[in-house]
């Protein structure tokens, strides 16, 4: 091999290497954080010597925290539940039906998605508050429980699905439910897969939205709960944060890491293949 | 509409099995799913008509009621004064008048434009290097360094400002001792409380996060470019350089505008990152003051909702305008003819 050659190799190598260590010093960084105690916070520039479980005592005692990571548990995973089924039906008749009204929904659909979600925002709020469901789990779910770009990714998916296989279960009696229920949706699996880490990623960062329509405290995600714990914030209780910031990404790394390949396909397919 | 009559009447015929009418009940006794449906000929029947329109209807109610209806009745509360939900008084352009003769929403404006420019022209450039070096060929490891680099993503841009407002503070935070060590700046330099740091603080924090993203798809594009173009380029001699303008950059040139639009749009929506960072702020000389948190403080502090609604449709028009300005000028609707 040439000297050249090497030498390029090498400069490659070094370049990833440093880009990876710049993209993981930050999370290296807040999982020492949450071993040490106040003193050895910023004495220590990553991990100490002694580690401790400070913080996070702190942080189940001081704050009421499981309530908050069972709030977003319970939001999310509902959410995410409700989107899924909602998304995937409208798309499966979307892609796999002909009737009236069809070409208009979709343009119905194509034309709010040009339109940034800051738009809705105020009379959103309005209409919420009218319906009674301000500082509630309803009024937090149910307006985003359409995802129109949840439905063109399932639309999109369930098109390859072959319509000889749907004809062969009418023929076999299945109804059009059990067709969606036990032919697409099985066929669909990767798809789901990325749209439900697409959909829980949405959900349990989410902090706008949250942050306009709860108001109490017991009922606070952990996005709002931990931005409320900055504003509560002393030099000591860092370590108490940096614990509840780990907590809160843990289950979406884990998620992530389970659905990973799937992901990267549902986040491409539209862009590359449009 | 007949267009559409048209393509329906012959799928119908095709799709639905016609049952002999009046046969009735004498198939009660079926056992198998087959007989099962025969046995209730018209309830089969019905149910495959009405299938998509149950299937659509969840889906279109809450569309309708919660996204297509606020849109429009976004439009006429824009010209509206309100406070809170309940008390409006019309104003008519008023509000739009007020906005743009405001100085808080110039300053708004100002910094979401100079925080997207230096965010799209760093971030994509560094993301498509990052695409680049991942192609290699001889290269090992390249899943594990393609999830290494998108990992910040999985934060959310709540906790990624939580964790970087620790990691900015002066003196102890990581990133002073990091810059103090490798390029000499000093330990004490504020740069959540100076106004002059605070727009690349907030710059540097998003390059972190969303580089390993927009890279996703520039990998994708560039795995899908055709191998034989780079083997022709380089039978003709064509240089590592010429390669990449006459084979590379063509080829990924429809995601490249995708990425470059969808971040920008993006970038025109930061909220989360500077109001977090700046402790529900909008930090020293409102220096970190975009125009969603202008919306936000205006509609849900102030209680001003028809002037969070015209701030919104401000803001659609202006991200639509650069949108097709960005369009026009890459030459996407070219692409897109091809």
């Amino acid at each position: 091999m040439r000297i050249g050659t090497l030498l390029g190799r090498g400069i490659t190598a070094l370049m990833l290497l440093l880009a990876a260590a710049i993209a993981l010093t930050p999370l290296l960084w807040l999982v020492a954080a949450t071993t040490k105690g106040p003193d050895d916070l910023f004495h220590y520039t990553f991990f100490a010597p002694q580690p401790t479980a400070q913080s996070f005592r702190d942080l189940f005692g001081r704050v009421p925290f499981l309530r908050y990571m069972l709030n977003s548990v319970f939001v999310t995973c509902t959410a995410v539940m409700v989107q899924l089924f909602l998304s995937s039906l409208a798309g499966f008749a979307l892609a796999k039906y002909e009737f009236k009204g069809k070409k208009a929904i979709m343009l119905l659909m194509l034309a709010t998605v040009m339109i940034p979600n800051q738009v809705v925002i105020a009379p959103l709020y309005e209409l919420v508050y009218r319906l009674r469901m301000v500082d509630s789990y309803l009024g937090l779910i149910i307006p985003g429980a359409v995802s129109v770009f949840g439905i063109f990714l399932f639309r999109q998916a369930i098109l390859q699905v072959p319509d000889e296989l749907l004809h062969a279960a009418r023929i076999d009696g299945c109804s059009e439910f059990r067709i969606y229920w036990d032919i697409v949706m099985p066929i669909s699996r990767p798809m789901v897969g990325a749209f439900c880490l697409i959909s829980f990623m949405g959900t349990w960062n989410a902090f706008l939205w949250p942050q306009i329509i709860l108001h109490d405290n017991h009922r606070f995600t952990l996005p709002i709960a931990l931005n409320q714990m900055v504003g509560l914030q002393e030099q000591q209780q860092y370590g108490m944060l940096m614990a509840g910031t780990l907590l809160s990404v843990l289950p979406v790394i884990v998620l992530f890491l389970l659905l990973q390949k799937e992901f990267v396909a549902g986040l491409t397919a539209g862009a590359v293949k449009g | 509409v007949r267009q559409l009559a048209a393509a329906f009447a012959p799928t119908v015929t095709e799709k639905m099995p016609r049952y002999p009418g009046s046969k009735g009940p004498s198939f009660e006794l079926a056992k198998s799913k087959a007989a099962a449906s025969r046995r209730t000929p018209k309830w089969f029947s019905l149910q495959q008509r009405y299938a998509p329109y149950l299937f659509v209807s969840p889906f279109l109610l809450l569309f309708t009621l919660f996204s297509a209806w606020p849109i429009l009745k976004s439009l006429a509360l824009s010209v509206y004064a309100t406070n809170g939900p309940k008390d409006a008084v019309f104003v008519g352009s008023a509000n739009f008048r007020f906005l743009l003769a405001d100085p808080d929403f110039h300053t708004g404006v100002w910094n979401t434009a100079v925080f997207a420019f230096f965010s799209v022209f760093l971030q994509l450039p560094l993301a498509l290097g990052l695409a680049l070096l991942l192609t290699r060929g001889w290269l090992r490891g390249r899943e594990l360094f393609r999830l290494i680099f998108f990992s910040p993503n999985l934060l959310g841009q709540v906790f990624v400002a939580i964790l970087f407002s620790v990691l900015f503070i002066p003196q102890y935070g990581l990133i002073n001792q990091a810059l103090h060590a490798l390029a000499g700046i000093a330990l004490g330099t504020k740069w959540l409380s100076n106004p002059a740091l605070v727009m690349p603080a907030l710059v540097l924090t998003a390059l972190w996060m969303y580089t390993g993203f927009n890279m996703i798809y520039f990998l994708a594009a560039l795995q899908a470019v055709d191998r034989e173009l780079y083997e022709a380029a380089t039978v003709d001699g064509a240089s590592g350089w010429q390669q990449f303008w006459a084979v590379t950059l063509p080829g990924i040139r429809p995601v490249a505008i995708f990425v470059l639009i969808t971040s920008t749009i993006g970038s025109f929506q930061l909220f989360e990152l500077p109001y977090i960072m700046l402790n529900n702020g909008s930090g020293p000389n409102k220096a970190g003051l975009t125009i969603v948190m202008y919306l936000y403080n205006n509609g849900f502090v102030t209680g001003d909702l028809g002037y969070a609604a015209a701030v919104g449709w401000t803001l659609a028009l202006g991200v639509l305008v650069i949108s097709l300005i960005q369009a026009r000028l890459t030459g996407a609707w070219k692409a897109s003819e091809e």
